[in-house]
């Protein structure tokens, strides 16, 4: 599967490994392996097929087609599709989980003036 | 206790099943479900497979919701071990390591659905003490056993909460290979699909709950008893 082609998403593809601090204000799509952080607090973040993240996140939206390890804190929405095998909490608005998908973790879903007021 | 140690390996022959759900009115769970709409936030802990219909029961209703599947937990390679005899064993205390780690009396209901059935018999005993000391005091848990008449082929299911005392229940389909388990059980693919281990008698559950203050029992038509338990 490719990422959706967009002049505002970044991508790190399947042979790349990143440690350390990742933020940014456009769109991340992850096939590769990441571990620290990452901080797209008005985008969203895709971990594709292969990704294989290790690292809090912090973003408006996050769709998991691979492996994320990490607490995960959205402000809008979280997908785990299919694929997904999520070791981690999750605290967002809203949340979709396909059949299939794999969590192991806490699921804590906040209603939006909750959130706004960073509660 | 009644063991299915099945001699059989090699390659499963059956073909999967269609993944349909079948609804099944749960009595344990109608008398959980007076829980459902207190006013405080509950935390639940729910260690069946990955329910979307699940999390959003509780979510709907302001409860915190964990999720984690402990059958699946148990097929890591690496818990693989002996006793002091020799035997192969899994390695409880690794498993407990990595799994089921909460505060204690953390929870106020743990769902643990047909898990006793289908974990490996050195986890049972170990989980269950855990599950004793994550659970808040007067917390719940309600547990699925199999009676006698169940067959080893009898499938796992993963529990689909729809109403306030009804179940959807999808079988966990099966793969093509089958492997012996580092026990000796036999796993049916592996992550995907499970065989059950053994039969509990009513003696054995209550000796498996014994450090519990109260046990209920239900009998359901499907040769399954539901079990509620109180600490």
């Amino acid at each position: 599967m490719s990422a959706p082609l967009s002049a505002d998403l970044a991508q790190i593809g399947k042979s790349v490994v990143i440690k350390g601090e990742l933020s940014g204000s456009e769109d991340l799509y992850v096939d590769g392996q990441v571990e620290g952080s990452i901080s797209l607090k008005n985008n969203s973040l895709t971990v594709g097929p292969h990704g294989q993240v290790k690292a809090s996140v912090e973003a408006k939206g996050v769709v998991v087609q691979g492996k994320l390890d990490g607490n995960v804190q959205a402000s809008d929405r979280v997908e785990l599709r299919k694929s997904a095998i999520m070791n981690g909490d999750i605290s967002t608005v809203r949340i979709s989980i396909e059949e299939g998908a794999f969590l192991k973790g806490k699921i804590d879903i906040q209603g939006r003036a909750e959130k706004a007021a960073g509660k | 206790m009644k063991l299915f140690r099945s001699s059989s390996g090699g390659s499963e022959t059956t073909t999967p099943a269609a993944a349909q759900k079948i609804a099944r009115r749960s009595s344990g769970l109608g008398e959980l479900s007076r829980f459902w709409e207190a006013e405080t936030p509950l935390c639940v802990l729910d260690l069946g497979s990955t329910s979307a219909s699940n999390i959003r029961f509780f979510t709907e209703r302001s409860h915190k919701i964990y999720s984690e599947d402990l059958l699946v937990a148990s097929t890591d390679p690496s818990l693989a071990t002996k006793d002091e005899q020799g035997n192969p064993i899994l390695d409880s205390r690794r498993f407990l390591a990595d799994n089921v780690v909460y505060p204690a009396a953390h929870f106020d209901v743990v769902l643990c659905w047909n898990l006793p059935d289908y974990l490996d018999e050195s986890l049972v005993r170990p989980v269950m003490g855990r599950l004793w000391s994550v659970l808040k005091p007067g917390g719940m848990m309600l547990a699925f056993f199999h009676t006698k008449d169940a067959g080893p082929d009898s499938p796992c299911y993963r529990f689909h909460i729809v109403g306030k005392d009804t179940l959807e229940m999808q079988p966990i389909v099966l793969r093509r290979e089958t492997r012996r388990g580092s026990t000796g059980a036999v796993h049916t693919a592996v992550g995907e699909g499970f065989r059950l281990q053994r039969v509990f008698n009513n003696r054995h559950i209550e000796t498996l709950f014994r450090d519990f203050a109260s046990i209920k029992f239900f009998l359901a038509r499907d040769n399954v008893r539901e079990v509620l338990v109180v600490r």
